[in-house]
């Protein structure tokens, strides 16, 4: 059995911070990291090792999905996995992603602030905003909408866990999604020292596996 | 030896999720470069932990050298 390392218990840092924003929306910024680390790791190391290793939501999946047993256990329908699907998903989540911005920068401008996350982009849930005075109204909207994306993910994830495999979300993840597509432009890019492009070193790789 | 004979196979919508190389006893698949995993066909013993273990179940086994 491999040793246990500290980016393993990575799922914990996850599950504190959905437990956290039902405290206090303002964690719900704290989502950024999940956002920006990934990205940042694709551009500047050309991998996704944010997913491979350190990815909480992905390892909080497998506990639930495997460990506790919750998954169905089997193979997702392959229209999940088509570049069609996981593009389209992406373009929308980048949508919605565009309203909540538009949403933050109407509050900005002086519009009431929402007290509420929306969850699977329908449904307004009233959420607890005790503390009105710790920021400024933009910055509490952000923080609504954010969380809602992140809820949502996390509603999608868990029903696809159920339905299918346990790590399935990461099939379809926006975030996966662009990061290998980031890593795809790379290594294009990135001509190997034998002279073979990304593509060829790629069918390379899949012809010897033959 | 039955197992040795077969070979982890990735397909072309693979991922990269990186489940494959987490499970793999031997070391034999890894992500490549954030675009596809690949499998190192020498050290592949063909236990199928690999097509088991991933999400998007795009990697299946094959005979060395033939058919599935």
């Amino acid at each position: 059995m491999k040793k246990k390392k500290w980016y393993d218990y990575l799922w914990v840092a996850e599950l504190s911070y959905l437990v956290l924003g039902l405290f206090n929306i303002l964690f719900a910024w704290l989502g950024m990291l999940f956002f920006t680390i990934p990205l940042l790791v694709a551009i500047f190391g050309g991998s996704k090792a944010y997913c491979n290793r350190y990815c909480g939501r992905g390892q909080l999946l497998g506990i639930l999905g495997k460990k506790l047993g919750l998954s169905r256990n089997v193979p997702p329908p392959r229209f999940l996995r088509s570049l069609w699907f996981r593009y389209g998903f992406l373009a929308f989540f980048m949508f919605m992603f565009g309203r909540m911005l538009y949403g933050t920068w109407k509050v900005f401008a002086g519009a009431p602030l929402q007290k509420s996350v929306t969850l699977l982009w329908a449904f307004k849930l009233p959420w607890q905003w005790p503390r009105m005075d710790m920021a400024a109204p933009w910055f509490a909207q952000y923080a609504f909408g954010f969380f809602g994306v992140m809820l949502t993910s996390t509603v999608l994830g868990l029903l696809t866990m159920v339905l299918f495999r346990p790590r399935s979300w990461c099939v379809y993840c926006p975030m996966g999604t662009m990061t290998q597509g980031i890593c795809r432009l790379k290594a294009k890019k990135e001509e190997p020292k034998d002279g073979r492009t990304g593509a060829e070193d790629c069918r390379a790789a899949e012809t010897a596996g033959q | 030896m039955e197992r040795a004979r077969k070979l982890a196979r990735v397909g072309t919508e693979c991922v990269a999720c990186g489940q494959c190389a987490a499970v793999c006893p031997r070391g034999a698949i890894r992500v490549w470069r954030g675009v596809r995993a690949r499998v190192e066909a020498g050290q592949c013993v063909g236990c199928g932990l690999c097509a088991a273990a991933c999400p998007a179940a795009v990697i299946t086994l094959e005979v060395r050298g033939g058919e599935t």
